[in-house]
Protein backbone atom coordinates (compact mmCIF):
# COMPACT_ATOMS: atom_id res chain seq x y z
CA UNK A 1 0.00 0.00 0.00
CA UNK A 2 3.10 2.14 0.78
CA UNK A 3 4.40 1.40 -2.46
CA UNK A 4 0.97 2.11 -4.48
CA UNK A 5 0.69 5.72 -2.81
CA UNK A 6 4.69 6.23 -3.65
CA UNK A 7 3.53 5.46 -7.45
CA UNK A 8 0.83 7.81 -7.51
CA UNK A 9 2.86 10.77 -6.18
CA UNK A 10 5.67 10.28 -8.41
CA UNK A 11 3.16 10.05 -11.09
CA UNK A 12 1.29 13.41 -10.22
CA UNK A 13 4.58 14.62 -9.71
CA UNK A 14 5.89 13.91 -13.26
CA UNK A 15 2.50 15.01 -14.98
CA UNK A 16 2.87 18.49 -13.33
CA UNK A 17 5.27 21.19 -14.39
CA UNK A 18 7.15 21.33 -11.06
CA UNK A 19 9.08 18.19 -11.08
CA UNK A 20 10.44 19.03 -14.38
CA UNK A 21 11.53 22.98 -13.46
CA UNK A 22 12.58 21.65 -10.11
CA UNK A 23 15.34 19.02 -12.03
CA UNK A 24 16.01 21.52 -14.85
CA UNK A 25 16.92 24.34 -12.53
CA UNK A 26 18.72 21.79 -10.62
CA UNK A 27 20.76 20.57 -13.33
CA UNK A 28 21.35 23.99 -14.54
CA UNK A 29 22.66 25.12 -11.10
CA UNK A 30 24.95 21.58 -10.26
CA UNK A 31 25.99 21.90 -13.76
CA UNK A 32 27.43 25.25 -13.60
CA UNK A 33 29.06 24.34 -10.08
CA UNK A 34 30.67 21.42 -11.61
CA UNK A 35 32.12 23.02 -14.78
CA UNK A 36 33.79 26.07 -12.63
CA UNK A 37 35.10 23.57 -10.38
CA UNK A 38 36.20 21.59 -13.04
CA UNK A 39 38.11 24.59 -14.58
CA UNK A 40 39.34 25.72 -11.12
CA UNK A 41 40.95 21.93 -10.92
CA UNK A 42 42.44 22.16 -13.75
CA UNK A 43 44.43 25.64 -13.83
CA UNK A 44 45.52 24.74 -10.05
CA UNK A 45 46.56 21.47 -11.99
CA UNK A 46 50.29 22.94 -12.20
CA UNK A 47 50.67 23.84 -8.45
CA UNK A 48 49.09 20.67 -6.90
CA UNK A 49 51.61 18.38 -8.88
CA UNK A 50 54.24 20.26 -6.92
CA UNK A 51 52.86 19.17 -3.62
CA UNK A 52 53.93 15.46 -1.94
CA UNK A 53 49.94 14.32 -1.49
CA UNK A 54 47.78 16.16 -3.61
CA UNK A 55 44.30 16.34 -3.28
CA UNK A 56 42.57 14.78 -5.97
CA UNK A 57 39.70 15.59 -8.05
CA UNK A 58 37.13 13.99 -6.14
CA UNK A 59 37.87 16.15 -3.34
CA UNK A 60 38.32 19.25 -5.65
CA UNK A 61 35.44 18.80 -7.85
CA UNK A 62 32.78 16.35 -6.33
CA UNK A 63 32.41 18.05 -2.88
CA UNK A 64 32.25 21.21 -3.64
CA UNK A 65 29.33 20.33 -6.40
CA UNK A 66 27.74 17.68 -4.01
CA UNK A 67 27.74 20.83 -1.38
CA UNK A 68 26.29 22.89 -4.30
CA UNK A 69 23.17 20.37 -4.40
CA UNK A 70 22.50 19.87 -0.84
CA UNK A 71 21.65 23.95 -0.88
CA UNK A 72 19.85 23.85 -3.75
CA UNK A 73 17.87 20.76 -2.26
CA UNK A 74 16.94 23.29 0.87
CA UNK A 75 15.16 25.37 -1.56
CA UNK A 76 13.86 22.52 -3.80
CA UNK A 77 12.39 20.11 -1.27
CA UNK A 78 9.48 22.41 0.37
CA UNK A 79 8.54 23.20 -3.06
CA UNK A 80 8.40 19.28 -4.09
CA UNK A 81 6.69 18.19 -1.12
CA UNK A 82 3.71 21.36 -0.22
CA UNK A 83 2.05 19.03 -2.90
CA UNK A 84 2.07 15.83 -0.61
CA UNK A 85 -0.75 16.87 1.95
CA UNK A 86 -1.41 20.70 1.66
CA UNK A 87 -2.49 20.47 -1.83
CA UNK A 88 -4.22 17.43 -1.42
CA UNK A 89 -5.97 18.76 1.43
CA UNK A 90 -6.88 21.94 -0.82
CA UNK A 91 -8.47 20.21 -3.48
CA UNK A 92 -10.18 17.15 -1.40
CA UNK A 93 -8.78 14.64 -2.78
CA UNK A 94 -7.00 13.59 0.65
CA UNK A 95 -10.93 11.89 1.13
CA UNK A 96 -9.78 9.12 -1.08
CA UNK A 97 -6.89 8.24 0.88
CA UNK A 98 -9.04 8.37 3.87
CA UNK A 99 -11.71 6.80 2.94
CA UNK A 100 -9.56 3.84 1.60
CA UNK A 101 -8.50 0.79 4.24
CA UNK A 102 -5.20 3.07 4.69
CA UNK A 103 -3.41 3.47 7.99
CA UNK A 104 -2.50 6.98 8.85
CA UNK A 105 1.02 5.73 8.91
CA UNK A 106 0.80 4.15 5.28
CA UNK A 107 -0.37 7.45 3.99
CA UNK A 108 2.78 9.78 5.42
CA UNK A 109 5.00 6.51 4.66
CA UNK A 110 3.84 6.25 1.13
CA UNK A 111 4.14 9.95 0.03
CA UNK A 112 7.58 10.17 2.00
CA UNK A 113 8.58 7.13 0.02
CA UNK A 114 7.69 8.81 -3.37
CA UNK A 115 9.13 12.19 -2.75
CA UNK A 116 12.48 10.16 -1.54
CA UNK A 117 12.65 8.47 -4.76
CA UNK A 118 12.26 11.59 -6.62
CA UNK A 119 15.30 13.02 -4.93
CA UNK A 120 17.12 9.59 -5.24
CA UNK A 121 16.61 10.46 -8.71
CA UNK A 122 18.20 14.25 -8.38
CA UNK A 123 20.83 12.66 -6.56
CA UNK A 124 21.82 9.95 -9.27
CA UNK A 125 22.01 13.11 -11.74
CA UNK A 126 24.37 15.02 -9.66
CA UNK A 127 26.86 12.01 -9.22
CA UNK A 128 26.74 11.35 -12.83
CA UNK A 129 28.70 14.56 -13.26
CA UNK A 130 32.09 13.74 -11.17
CA UNK A 131 31.32 10.23 -12.95
CA UNK A 132 31.43 11.78 -16.31
CA UNK A 133 35.33 12.58 -15.45
CA UNK A 134 35.91 8.56 -14.77
CA UNK A 135 37.62 8.13 -18.26
CA UNK A 136 40.34 10.67 -17.87
CA UNK A 137 41.08 10.90 -14.09
CA UNK A 138 41.62 8.71 -10.92
CA UNK A 139 38.26 8.99 -9.14
CA UNK A 140 38.28 8.08 -5.05
CA UNK A 141 35.14 5.70 -5.34
CA UNK A 142 35.08 5.41 -1.51
CA UNK A 143 35.05 9.26 -1.66
CA UNK A 144 32.09 9.66 -3.94
CA UNK A 145 29.85 6.31 -2.13
CA UNK A 146 29.97 8.71 0.97
CA UNK A 147 28.71 11.97 -0.77
CA UNK A 148 26.09 9.99 -2.45
CA UNK A 149 24.84 8.42 0.83
CA UNK A 150 25.28 11.84 2.89
CA UNK A 151 23.34 13.63 0.08
CA UNK A 152 20.34 11.29 0.24
CA UNK A 153 20.15 11.23 4.08
CA UNK A 154 20.02 14.78 3.80
CA UNK A 155 17.54 15.40 1.06
CA UNK A 156 15.15 12.24 3.30
CA UNK A 157 15.77 14.53 6.12
CA UNK A 158 14.71 17.51 4.34
CA UNK A 159 11.54 15.34 2.64
CA UNK A 160 10.60 14.48 6.48
CA UNK A 161 10.49 17.84 7.81
CA UNK A 162 8.59 19.74 5.01
CA UNK A 163 6.33 16.43 4.46
CA UNK A 164 5.13 17.27 8.20
CA UNK A 165 4.74 20.93 7.88
CA UNK A 166 2.78 20.52 4.90
CA UNK A 167 0.36 18.11 7.27
CA UNK A 168 -0.07 21.57 9.50
CA UNK A 169 -1.96 23.69 6.34
CA UNK A 170 -3.66 23.55 3.49
CA UNK A 171 -2.22 26.41 1.41
CA UNK A 172 0.78 25.08 -0.16
CA UNK A 173 2.37 28.34 -0.93
CA UNK A 174 2.51 28.34 3.12
CA UNK A 175 3.55 24.96 3.89
CA UNK A 176 6.49 25.18 0.86
CA UNK A 177 7.84 29.12 2.90
CA UNK A 178 6.83 27.11 6.26
CA UNK A 179 9.12 24.17 5.46
CA UNK A 180 11.80 26.39 3.48
CA UNK A 181 11.74 28.62 6.90
CA UNK A 182 11.69 25.60 9.26
CA UNK A 183 15.00 24.05 7.40
CA UNK A 184 16.78 27.02 7.72
CA UNK A 185 16.00 27.80 10.72
CA UNK A 186 17.15 24.80 12.01
CA UNK A 187 20.64 24.66 10.05
CA UNK A 188 21.18 28.60 12.06
CA UNK A 189 19.83 27.64 15.29
CA UNK A 190 20.99 24.37 15.26
CA UNK A 191 24.45 25.62 14.70
CA UNK A 192 23.92 28.65 16.97
CA UNK A 193 22.87 26.69 19.75
CA UNK A 194 25.87 23.62 19.60
CA UNK A 195 28.47 26.32 19.44
CA UNK A 196 26.80 28.14 22.81
CA UNK A 197 26.38 25.06 24.77
CA UNK A 198 29.73 23.57 23.78
CA UNK A 199 31.33 27.17 25.01
CA UNK A 200 29.84 26.63 28.25
CA UNK A 201 31.03 23.03 28.40
CA UNK A 202 27.87 20.72 27.82
CA UNK A 203 29.31 18.59 24.87
CA UNK A 204 26.94 15.82 25.33
CA UNK A 205 23.98 18.68 25.31
CA UNK A 206 26.03 20.21 22.10
CA UNK A 207 26.26 16.77 19.98
CA UNK A 208 22.82 16.22 20.50
CA UNK A 209 21.74 19.85 18.72
CA UNK A 210 23.09 17.90 15.66
CA UNK A 211 20.20 16.02 15.02
CA UNK A 212 18.49 19.36 14.34
CA UNK A 213 21.05 20.59 12.09
CA UNK A 214 20.81 18.62 8.67
CA UNK A 215 23.80 20.57 6.96
CA UNK A 216 25.98 20.44 9.80
CA UNK A 217 25.58 16.55 9.58
CA UNK A 218 26.32 16.47 6.10
CA UNK A 219 29.31 18.11 6.48
CA UNK A 220 31.17 15.33 7.20
CA UNK A 221 30.10 13.29 4.09
CA UNK A 222 31.17 16.41 2.08
CA UNK A 223 34.62 15.46 3.13
CA UNK A 224 33.96 11.85 2.41
CA UNK A 225 33.79 10.67 5.82
CA UNK A 226 31.03 7.95 6.56
CA UNK A 227 29.95 9.18 10.19
CA UNK A 228 27.91 6.57 11.82
CA UNK A 229 26.77 9.47 14.19
CA UNK A 230 25.89 12.23 11.38
CA UNK A 231 24.14 9.30 9.92
CA UNK A 232 22.32 8.56 12.55
CA UNK A 233 21.47 12.34 13.38
CA UNK A 234 20.12 12.72 10.28
CA UNK A 235 18.10 9.12 10.43
CA UNK A 236 16.78 10.43 13.89
CA UNK A 237 15.36 13.76 12.36
CA UNK A 238 13.27 12.12 9.44
CA UNK A 239 11.79 9.60 11.62
CA UNK A 240 10.74 12.43 13.84
CA UNK A 241 9.50 14.40 11.58
CA UNK A 242 7.74 11.48 9.83
CA UNK A 243 5.77 10.36 13.57
CA UNK A 244 4.99 13.77 14.37
CA UNK A 245 3.61 13.91 10.93
CA UNK A 246 1.29 10.55 11.17
CA UNK A 247 0.35 11.73 14.73
CA UNK A 248 -0.67 15.44 13.06
CA UNK A 249 -3.19 13.61 10.49
CA UNK A 250 -4.50 11.63 13.01
CA UNK A 251 -4.92 15.11 15.43
CA UNK A 252 -6.77 16.27 12.09
CA UNK A 253 -9.22 13.43 12.13
CA UNK A 254 -9.96 13.31 15.91
CA UNK A 255 -10.09 17.57 15.75
CA UNK A 256 -12.38 17.74 12.57
CA UNK B 1 -32.14 -10.45 16.92
CA UNK B 2 -29.11 -11.44 15.73
CA UNK B 3 -30.00 -11.46 12.03
CA UNK B 4 -30.92 -8.32 12.13
CA UNK B 5 -27.45 -7.32 12.92
CA UNK B 6 -26.18 -9.06 9.72
CA UNK B 7 -28.48 -8.05 7.67
CA UNK B 8 -27.78 -4.13 8.58
CA UNK B 9 -24.92 -2.73 6.29
CA UNK B 10 -24.05 0.48 8.67
CA UNK B 11 -25.61 0.58 12.26
CA UNK B 12 -24.20 4.25 13.62
CA UNK B 13 -25.84 4.84 17.64
CA UNK B 14 -25.67 7.74 19.36
CA UNK B 15 -22.96 9.78 16.79
CA UNK B 16 -22.16 12.64 18.18
CA UNK B 17 -19.51 15.49 16.77
CA UNK B 18 -18.63 18.67 18.24
CA UNK B 19 -16.77 21.40 16.85
CA UNK B 20 -15.29 23.37 20.61
CA UNK B 21 -18.57 24.31 21.65
CA UNK B 22 -20.67 23.95 18.61
CA UNK B 23 -22.51 20.62 18.29
CA UNK B 24 -22.83 19.87 14.67
CA UNK B 25 -24.02 16.42 15.07
CA UNK B 26 -26.23 15.21 18.25
CA UNK B 27 -26.76 11.97 19.14
CA UNK B 28 -28.02 10.34 15.19
CA UNK B 29 -28.94 7.15 15.29
CA UNK B 30 -28.47 5.27 11.47
CA UNK B 31 -29.68 2.03 10.35
CA UNK B 32 -29.32 0.59 7.04
CA UNK B 33 -30.09 -2.70 5.81
CA UNK B 34 -28.56 -4.28 2.81
CA UNK B 35 -30.37 -3.52 -0.33
CA UNK B 36 -32.29 -0.38 1.05
CA UNK B 37 -31.57 3.35 -0.67
CA UNK B 38 -31.87 5.82 2.30
CA UNK B 39 -32.28 9.11 1.52
CA UNK B 40 -30.39 11.71 3.77
CA UNK B 41 -32.31 15.34 4.02
CA UNK B 42 -31.68 18.59 5.50
CA UNK B 43 -31.16 21.77 5.13
CA UNK B 44 -27.91 23.78 4.80
CA UNK B 45 -25.71 23.22 7.80
CA UNK B 46 -27.70 20.47 9.17
CA UNK B 47 -24.76 18.24 9.87
CA UNK B 48 -25.23 15.92 6.86
CA UNK B 49 -21.88 15.77 5.22
CA UNK B 50 -20.17 16.02 9.14
CA UNK B 51 -22.43 12.65 9.39
CA UNK B 52 -21.25 11.30 6.14
CA UNK B 53 -17.56 12.22 7.02
CA UNK B 54 -18.04 10.30 10.07
CA UNK B 55 -19.71 6.84 8.51
CA UNK B 56 -16.60 6.83 6.19
CA UNK B 57 -13.69 7.06 8.93
CA UNK B 58 -12.53 10.83 7.59
CA UNK B 59 -13.82 12.23 10.80
CA UNK B 60 -13.76 10.82 14.43
CA UNK B 61 -16.88 11.28 16.14
CA UNK B 62 -16.74 12.66 19.64
CA UNK B 63 -19.16 10.18 21.66
CA UNK B 64 -21.05 7.12 19.23
CA UNK B 65 -20.08 3.80 17.70
CA UNK B 66 -20.34 3.04 13.93
CA UNK B 67 -20.34 -0.79 12.60
CA UNK B 68 -20.09 -1.18 9.17
CA UNK B 69 -21.34 -5.24 8.51
CA UNK B 70 -20.78 -5.50 12.15
CA UNK B 71 -17.15 -4.39 11.58
CA UNK B 72 -16.16 -1.57 14.44
CA UNK B 73 -15.14 1.51 12.38
CA UNK B 74 -13.12 2.79 15.43
CA UNK B 75 -11.49 -0.77 16.31
CA UNK B 76 -10.91 -1.68 12.67
CA UNK B 77 -11.12 1.23 10.76
CA UNK B 78 -9.41 -1.09 7.49
CA UNK B 79 -11.62 -4.08 7.26
CA UNK B 80 -14.57 -1.53 7.91
CA UNK B 81 -13.19 1.14 5.10
CA UNK B 82 -13.12 -1.80 2.62
CA UNK B 83 -16.75 -1.97 2.98
CA UNK B 84 -17.73 1.33 2.34
CA UNK B 85 -17.34 3.66 -1.07
CA UNK B 86 -17.56 7.25 -0.53
CA UNK B 87 -18.45 9.91 -3.21
CA UNK B 88 -18.11 13.36 -1.02
CA UNK B 89 -19.57 16.53 -2.22
CA UNK B 90 -16.48 17.76 -3.81
CA UNK B 91 -15.03 14.45 -5.78
CA UNK B 92 -11.70 13.38 -5.09
CA UNK B 93 -10.06 13.68 -8.22
CA UNK B 94 -6.75 13.97 -9.60
CA UNK B 95 -7.01 16.20 -12.64
CA UNK B 96 -3.47 15.15 -13.58
CA UNK B 97 -4.37 11.46 -13.94
CA UNK B 98 -6.46 9.83 -17.04
CA UNK B 99 -9.41 8.44 -16.44
CA UNK B 100 -7.92 4.74 -16.44
CA UNK B 101 -5.10 5.49 -14.27
CA UNK B 102 -7.31 7.28 -11.47
CA UNK B 103 -9.35 4.37 -11.34
CA UNK B 104 -6.84 1.49 -11.17
CA UNK B 105 -5.12 3.59 -8.35
CA UNK B 106 -8.50 3.60 -6.76
CA UNK B 107 -8.99 -0.25 -7.35
CA UNK B 108 -5.14 -0.72 -5.56
CA UNK B 109 -5.99 1.39 -2.73
CA UNK B 110 -9.66 -0.54 -1.76
CA UNK B 111 -7.18 -3.48 -2.01
CA UNK B 112 -8.83 -4.66 -4.88
CA UNK B 113 -6.45 -7.81 -5.86
CA UNK B 114 -4.36 -7.02 -8.71
CA UNK B 115 -6.27 -9.94 -10.48
CA UNK B 116 -9.40 -8.53 -10.78
CA UNK B 117 -8.39 -5.10 -11.30
CA UNK B 118 -8.94 -4.95 -15.10
CA UNK B 119 -12.20 -6.08 -15.03
CA UNK B 120 -13.43 -4.08 -11.44
CA UNK B 121 -12.22 -0.41 -13.30
CA UNK B 122 -14.42 -2.15 -16.89
CA UNK B 123 -17.35 -2.59 -15.02
CA UNK B 124 -17.22 0.65 -13.30
CA UNK B 125 -16.60 2.18 -16.11
CA UNK B 126 -19.52 0.34 -17.79
CA UNK B 127 -22.18 0.76 -15.14
CA UNK B 128 -21.25 4.78 -15.39
CA UNK B 129 -21.37 5.49 -19.09
CA UNK B 130 -17.56 6.00 -18.83
CA UNK B 131 -16.42 3.46 -21.78
CA UNK B 132 -15.31 6.01 -24.19
CA UNK B 133 -13.49 8.10 -21.59
CA UNK B 134 -10.54 5.61 -20.57
CA UNK B 135 -7.81 7.70 -22.13
CA UNK B 136 -9.02 11.14 -21.41
CA UNK B 137 -7.53 13.36 -18.69
CA UNK B 138 -9.56 13.79 -15.99
CA UNK B 139 -9.03 17.73 -15.70
CA UNK B 140 -10.51 18.25 -19.50
CA UNK B 141 -13.69 16.30 -18.83
CA UNK B 142 -16.70 18.35 -17.93
CA UNK B 143 -18.32 18.60 -14.76
CA UNK B 144 -20.78 15.68 -15.38
CA UNK B 145 -18.32 13.29 -16.45
CA UNK B 146 -15.96 14.15 -13.42
CA UNK B 147 -18.74 13.34 -11.32
CA UNK B 148 -19.58 9.85 -12.90
CA UNK B 149 -15.81 9.19 -12.48
CA UNK B 150 -16.28 9.91 -9.02
CA UNK B 151 -19.15 7.34 -8.59
CA UNK B 152 -16.87 5.14 -10.53
CA UNK B 153 -14.49 5.22 -7.93
CA UNK B 154 -16.88 4.55 -5.23
CA UNK B 155 -18.42 1.86 -6.49
CA UNK B 156 -15.27 0.24 -7.69
CA UNK B 157 -14.42 -2.24 -4.90
CA UNK B 158 -18.07 -3.45 -5.01
CA UNK B 159 -18.90 -2.09 -1.41
CA UNK B 160 -21.57 -3.38 0.83
CA UNK B 161 -22.83 -0.07 1.45
CA UNK B 162 -22.17 3.38 -1.10
CA UNK B 163 -22.13 6.47 0.28
CA UNK B 164 -22.96 9.51 -1.87
CA UNK B 165 -23.29 13.16 -1.09
CA UNK B 166 -25.31 14.96 -3.66
CA UNK B 167 -24.28 12.78 -7.10
CA UNK B 168 -26.10 14.44 -9.10
CA UNK B 169 -25.46 18.08 -8.56
CA UNK B 170 -23.91 19.92 -11.69
CA UNK B 171 -25.62 16.89 -14.19
CA UNK B 172 -27.79 17.61 -17.26
CA UNK B 173 -30.90 16.04 -16.90
CA UNK B 174 -30.48 13.01 -18.80
CA UNK B 175 -27.34 12.04 -17.24
CA UNK B 176 -29.58 12.73 -13.45
CA UNK B 177 -31.99 10.09 -15.02
CA UNK B 178 -28.90 7.53 -15.57
CA UNK B 179 -27.33 8.39 -12.13
CA UNK B 180 -30.42 7.20 -10.62
CA UNK B 181 -31.24 4.22 -12.37
CA UNK B 182 -27.44 3.31 -11.55
CA UNK B 183 -28.31 4.36 -7.71
CA UNK B 184 -31.26 2.04 -7.87
CA UNK B 185 -29.65 -0.61 -9.39
CA UNK B 186 -26.72 -0.15 -6.61
CA UNK B 187 -29.66 -0.38 -4.35
CA UNK B 188 -30.25 -4.00 -5.42
CA UNK B 189 -27.23 -5.53 -3.91
CA UNK B 190 -25.71 -2.56 -2.22
CA UNK B 191 -27.19 -0.32 0.53
CA UNK B 192 -26.82 3.26 -0.25
CA UNK B 193 -26.93 6.59 1.60
CA UNK B 194 -27.87 9.07 -0.50
CA UNK B 195 -27.49 13.33 0.50
CA UNK B 196 -29.55 15.53 -1.63
CA UNK B 197 -31.57 18.77 -1.71
CA UNK B 198 -33.42 17.73 -4.63
CA UNK B 199 -36.54 15.99 -3.12
CA UNK B 200 -37.94 14.53 -6.22
CA UNK B 201 -34.72 12.17 -6.45
CA UNK B 202 -35.55 10.81 -3.52
CA UNK B 203 -38.99 10.22 -3.80
CA UNK B 204 -37.91 8.84 -7.36
CA UNK B 205 -35.00 6.19 -6.05
CA UNK B 206 -35.06 6.15 -1.99
CA UNK B 207 -36.97 3.51 0.06
CA UNK B 208 -36.64 5.38 3.54
CA UNK B 209 -35.58 9.01 4.22
CA UNK B 210 -33.77 10.39 7.38
CA UNK B 211 -34.30 14.31 7.91
CA UNK B 212 -31.57 15.81 9.85
CA UNK B 213 -32.00 19.65 11.24
CA UNK B 214 -29.66 21.65 13.00
CA UNK B 215 -27.72 18.51 13.64
CA UNK B 216 -30.81 15.99 14.92
CA UNK B 217 -32.59 13.44 13.35
CA UNK B 218 -36.11 14.86 12.99
CA UNK B 219 -37.51 12.51 10.89
CA UNK B 220 -37.17 9.00 9.92
CA UNK B 221 -39.50 6.73 8.02
CA UNK B 222 -40.46 4.81 4.61
CA UNK B 223 -41.28 6.92 1.81
CA UNK B 224 -44.59 5.23 1.69
CA UNK B 225 -45.46 6.05 5.13
CA UNK B 226 -43.92 9.60 4.47
CA UNK B 227 -46.91 10.35 2.03
CA UNK B 228 -49.43 10.05 4.39
CA UNK B 229 -47.40 12.30 7.41
CA UNK B 230 -49.34 13.48 10.07
CA UNK B 231 -51.64 15.23 8.41
CA UNK B 232 -55.73 13.83 7.09
CA UNK B 233 -56.37 13.57 3.40
CA UNK B 234 -56.33 16.51 0.81
CA UNK B 235 -58.22 17.15 -2.26
CA UNK B 236 -57.90 19.48 -4.87
CA UNK B 237 -61.82 20.99 -5.73
CA UNK B 238 -61.99 23.19 -9.27
CA UNK B 239 -65.08 25.39 -8.84
CA UNK B 240 -66.32 27.44 -11.92
CA UNK B 241 -68.89 29.48 -9.20
CA UNK B 242 -66.80 29.09 -6.36
CA UNK B 243 -68.56 30.25 -2.97
CA UNK B 244 -65.98 32.67 -0.46
CA UNK B 245 -63.63 30.50 1.11
CA UNK B 246 -65.08 30.51 4.00
CA UNK B 247 -68.24 29.05 3.37
CA UNK B 248 -65.85 25.80 1.82
CA UNK B 249 -64.01 25.23 5.42
CA UNK B 250 -67.21 25.68 7.33
CA UNK B 251 -68.69 22.44 5.59
CA UNK B 252 -68.58 19.84 7.95
CA UNK B 253 -65.92 17.65 8.20
CA UNK B 254 -63.46 19.68 6.35
CA UNK B 255 -60.68 21.16 8.38
CA UNK B 256 -59.23 23.64 6.05
CA UNK B 257 -60.00 25.56 2.33
CA UNK B 258 -57.72 27.47 0.64
CA UNK B 259 -57.78 29.53 -3.08
CA UNK B 260 -54.76 27.99 -5.03
CA UNK B 261 -56.08 29.71 -7.95
CA UNK B 262 -59.34 31.55 -8.45
CA UNK B 263 -60.98 28.66 -9.22
CA UNK B 264 -58.90 25.83 -7.87
CA UNK B 265 -59.33 25.35 -3.90
CA UNK B 266 -56.96 23.05 -1.85
CA UNK B 267 -59.60 21.23 0.69
CA UNK B 268 -57.84 19.85 3.87
CA UNK B 269 -60.42 17.04 5.43
CA UNK B 270 -60.37 16.72 9.45
CA UNK B 271 -58.55 13.75 10.68
CA UNK B 272 -60.27 10.04 10.09
CA UNK B 273 -63.42 11.99 8.02
CA UNK B 274 -64.01 11.80 4.28
CA UNK B 275 -66.44 14.06 3.37
CA UNK B 276 -65.60 13.35 -0.65
CA UNK B 277 -69.29 12.75 -0.77
CA UNK B 278 -71.15 15.51 0.92
CA UNK B 279 -68.87 17.61 -0.90
CA UNK B 280 -70.08 16.75 -4.29
CA UNK B 281 -73.79 16.60 -3.42
CA UNK B 282 -73.12 20.37 -1.55
CA UNK B 283 -71.64 21.71 -4.85
CA UNK B 284 -74.55 20.21 -7.10
CA UNK B 285 -77.30 21.67 -5.09
CA UNK B 286 -75.77 24.80 -4.66
CA UNK B 287 -74.46 25.02 -8.32
CA UNK B 288 -71.04 25.75 -7.38
CA UNK B 289 -70.02 24.24 -11.30
CA UNK B 290 -67.55 21.45 -9.80
CA UNK B 291 -65.09 20.51 -12.83
CA UNK B 292 -62.44 18.77 -11.01
CA UNK B 293 -61.89 16.56 -7.79
CA UNK B 294 -58.56 14.97 -7.13
CA UNK B 295 -56.55 13.52 -4.45
CA UNK B 296 -53.88 15.77 -3.48
CA UNK B 297 -50.55 13.63 -1.59
CA UNK B 298 -48.66 15.00 0.78
CA UNK B 299 -45.03 15.65 -0.91
CA UNK B 300 -41.79 15.22 0.75
CA UNK B 301 -41.65 19.01 0.13
CA UNK B 302 -44.44 19.77 2.12
CA UNK B 303 -42.84 16.81 5.36
CA UNK B 304 -40.03 18.84 4.73
CA UNK B 305 -40.54 22.32 4.93
CA UNK B 306 -43.38 21.51 8.06
CA UNK B 307 -40.04 20.17 9.84
CA UNK B 308 -37.47 22.16 9.37
CA UNK B 309 -39.41 25.60 9.72
CA UNK B 310 -41.49 24.51 12.41
CA UNK B 311 -38.22 23.50 14.40
CA UNK B 312 -36.95 26.79 13.90
CA UNK B 313 -39.73 28.71 14.89
CA UNK B 314 -39.55 26.85 18.53
CA UNK B 315 -35.31 27.28 18.98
Amino acid sequence: MILTIAGKELRTLFASPLAWVVLTVMQLVVGYAFLRRLDDFLQLQPQLAQMASPPGVTDLVAGPVFGTAAAVLLFAVPVLAMRLIAEERRNQTMVLLMSAPVSMSEIVLGKFAGLTAFLAGIVALTVLMPLSLAGTARLDYGMLAALVAGLLLLAAAFAAVSLFVSCLTVHPVVAAIGAFAALLGMVLAGEAAGEGLRARGWTVAASLTQVFSPIKSFEPFGRGLFDSYAAACLVLLTALALALAIRQLDAQRLRG
Amino acid sequence: MPEQEAASTISARGLTRTFGSHIAVNGITLELKRGEVLGFLGPNGAGKTTTMHMLTGNLAPSRGEIRICGIDLLEDPSAAKARIGYLPEVPPLYRELTVDEYLRLAAKLHRVPRARRGAAVATAKQRCGLAETGARLIGTLSKGYQQRVGIAQAIIHSPDVVVLDEPTIGLDPNQIRDIRALIRELGGAHSVILSTHILPEVEAVCDRVQIMHHGELVYSDTIAALKQFERGATVLVGLRRAPPVAELAALPGIAAADAVEPTLYRIQFAAGEDPTDALVKTAAARDWGLYQLKPAQTSLEDVFVHLTRSEEQEG
